[in-house]
């Protein structure tokens, strides 16, 4: 058996397959499919003060191995959210990641206070990619200051045992920096990436196909920018535990980002196309992991950075054991890879 | 079978599966294909829809392609058949499930959504229907004719290839008016313009509607008028606008008015397919009506 627990800070998981925010609805679309309880953990869709209507439609277009989406951070407010949608998930014997948004570093902390009074929130994430009305409207997340600023009101009003997660967008000019000015300003771990900006155009309406005319990418399309994103940060911030984000739909999608760094892994557009993929994905990853003789997901944990490269003469590469009792079945995958 | 949920679960077991495809078909201006499919088949009612993965196993289409239930049959322990406009659509996704053949294999998730409410009485119905659209009629056809309701059928098109089941709405309608717009096929016109007379002359109790959105709104405004409940399918809006089909991606939202008057963003997925047509602010779709649920403000809930 590999042992698939995972530590975001002070929250331990039982497998590092989460859903990404915004994708997993209010949790009881998923529900009808499987078990949360089969999830490291559940996200919820950004939470924010008011209820927001979001943008009108068109909302989503699709493109090669992606979505472009222009939501407009749709959602029904904090109170109904701590009414209605949070006592339901509490339920569900999954733990809980809120994600925060905000258009002031007030209305983050409100909505991170009120929220993490709640023992099931498990962990707060915020949702930098939210416009900031006193910077003209251009994302928080753009630059370390405001970024650090966001996170430090947060943290300081969300309870110690529950971590706070910076969700950092990739389209800005240093991630690395932002990343530290995260950690500094308090934030136990780092949701990389969200969506990066796009843009379609219908060739035959003659205009751009999304209402809110550029939208965010997501999907497979993104994973190789997620995976730099989650390796260079890494490579800085090598204690910081990351929940690598960006086009996961497979195990082996899922262990690229564990081998850059990541501790856990979110899904998100995936889940449009096959909602199913949360336990699916684990199983994948927990089978890919064992293929390769690796007993702990802990040990595998940005391992990419620490093997010589291939081909590599006179270094030996470490030798990762199996736990004793692993189970020693061989699938066709391990034949291949080892000798 | 790739769905997840384990036995004793509660939980739909099949609500995810792979379908094997029996036939792929034209029908006039339009596409129907037979999937075998038990689990859907079983726990369909008219008016519910499925979304299939388009592109193969290692497709770069992420969104899924939904489409109402034409019929189901009991052969093969269950079959789905689904009607679609691959060459209006222009959708190179609708495309690859034209291209299907039999024993090929698509991935389904179904039934979904809300299906349509049945009467209580045998009352008399009109069914209107444009377009592709028409094909989710007739199962809600066979199950009014079960409660013995009287079906009457008002369907409509471009033209005669792309009026849809008017022959079996013939068959099986107590009356079936047709109506295309240059007149290859019934009358000369449009639905609009048509709708009136035919509520008058069935004596219609309750209006059931699916096809094009703007059909669909003077289908409501007329349903209204003579102080008729409808029902109508929101089919072609979810086509358009939506990407999953189970209420996750929160892109095929639509206004309604709900009970308490309040206006709010609906899901046409998973609060419809099929939606009272008195409820729905069809002149506000695409856009976020100002005194809708948290749209955005003049000063400061801007963006």
């Amino acid at each position: 058996m590999t042992d698939l627990t995972t530590r975001l800070g002070t929250l331990e998981l039982a497998n590092p397959v989460l859903t990404a925010a915004g994708c997993g609805g209010t949790g009881r679309e998923l529900a009808r499919f499987f078990d949360l309880a089969r999830l490291g953990a559940f996200t919820t869709t950004s939470v924010m003060l008011r209820p927001r209507a979001g943008r009108p439609t068109p909302r989503v277009a699709e493109t090669p191995s992606g979505v472009l989406t222009a939501m407009g951070l749709p959602g029904p407010g904090v109170d109904s959210f701590l009414e209605t949608d949070l006592p339901w998930l509490a339920e569900q014997q999954v733990p809980v990641i809120v994600s925060v948004a905000g258009h002031s570093l007030e209305e983050y902390a409100e909505v991170a206070r009120r929220a993490q009074e709640s023992p099931a929130v498990a962990a707060v994430e915020v949702n930098l990619a939210a416009p900031n009305v006193e910077d003209r409207g251009r994302m928080f997340g753009r630059l370390p200051g405001p970024a650090a600023d966001v996170v430090r009101a947060v943290r300081a009003v969300t309870r110690r045992d529950a971590p706070v997660l910076a969700k950092l967008a990739p389209d800005v000019s240093d991630l690395v920096t932002i990343a530290l000015a995260c950690v500094d300003a308090g934030a136990d771990g780092l949701s990389l990436i969200n969506t990066m900006a796009g843009l379609a155009i219908d060739p035959h309406t003659l205009r751009p196909t999304l209402a809110g005319v550029s939208g965010g990418l997501s999907g497979p399309a993104i994973r190789p920018v997620a995976l730099r994103c989650v390796y260079e940060v890494h490579a800085a911030l090598p204690g910081t535990p990351i929940v690598g984000i960006g086009g996961v739909a497979t195990g082996l999608d899922a262990l690229e980002f564990v081998l850059a760094g990541a501790s856990a892994v979110a899904v998100g557009t995936t889940l449009f196309h096959d909602p199913t993929a949360g336990p699916r994905i684990a199983r994948e990853l927990e089978e890919a992991l064992s293929a390769r003789r690796i007993g702990r997901l802990a040990d595998a944990v940005g391992l990419a950075h620490r093997l010589p490269p291939q081909g590599h003469v006179g270094h030996v590469p470490p030798q990762i054991s199996p736990p004793p009792g692993a189970d020693e079945r061989r699938t066709e995958e391990s034949k291949e890879k080892l000798p | 079978m790739t769905d997840t949920a384990g036995p004793g679960s509660g939980r739909a077991v099949g609500l995810r599966t792979s379908a094997i495809v029996l036939t792929v078909r034209q029908v006039q201006d339009y596409h129907a294909m037979t999937l075998v499919a038990p689990a859907v088949a079983e726990r369909f009612r008219p008016g519910q829809f499925v979304a299939l993965a388009v592109g193969g196993e290692h497709t770069g289409r992420l969104v899924r392609r939904c489409l109402a239930v034409y019929e189901v049959k009991p052969d093969y322990g269950g079959t789905v058949e689904v009607v679609f406009d691959h060459r209006g659509s222009r959708d190179p996704g609708t495309g690859w499930l034209a291209g299907r053949r039999a024993r090929d294999m698509v991935d389904v998730v179904g039934p979904l959504g809300r299906p349509f409410r049945l009467p209580r009485d045998p009352v008399n119905c009109l069914l209107v229907g444009g377009g592709p659209g028409a094909a989710a009629l007739f199962a809600l056809a066979d199950t009014l004719r079960r409660r013995e309701c009287r079906v009457h059928f008002l369907l409509g098109g471009r033209s005669a290839p792309a009026v849809f089941g008017a022959r079996s709405a013939r068959r099986i309608g107590d009356s079936a008016t047709v109506v295309t717009e240059d007149g290859s096929l019934g009358d000369t016109g449009t639905v609009r313009d048509v709708l009136p007379r035919v509520i008058e002359e069935s004596a219609a109790d309750v209006v059931y509607a699916c096809g094009p959105t703007g059909l669909l709104r003077s289908v409501s405004a007329v349903a209204t008028e003579y102080g008729l409940p409808s029902q109508v399918s929101v089919e072609e809006f979810l086509q358009q606008t939506g990407a999953c089909g189970v209420g996750l991606c929160m892109t095929c939202v639509l206004p309604i008015i709900g009970d308490d008057g309040v206006t709010r963003m609906a899901r046409a997925c998973t609060d419809g397919l099929v939606m009272r047509g008195d409820r729905v602010r069809w002149g506000d779709l695409g856009t976020i009506p100002l005194d809708a649920l948290g749209a955005p403000r003049a000063l400061g809930g801007g963006l």
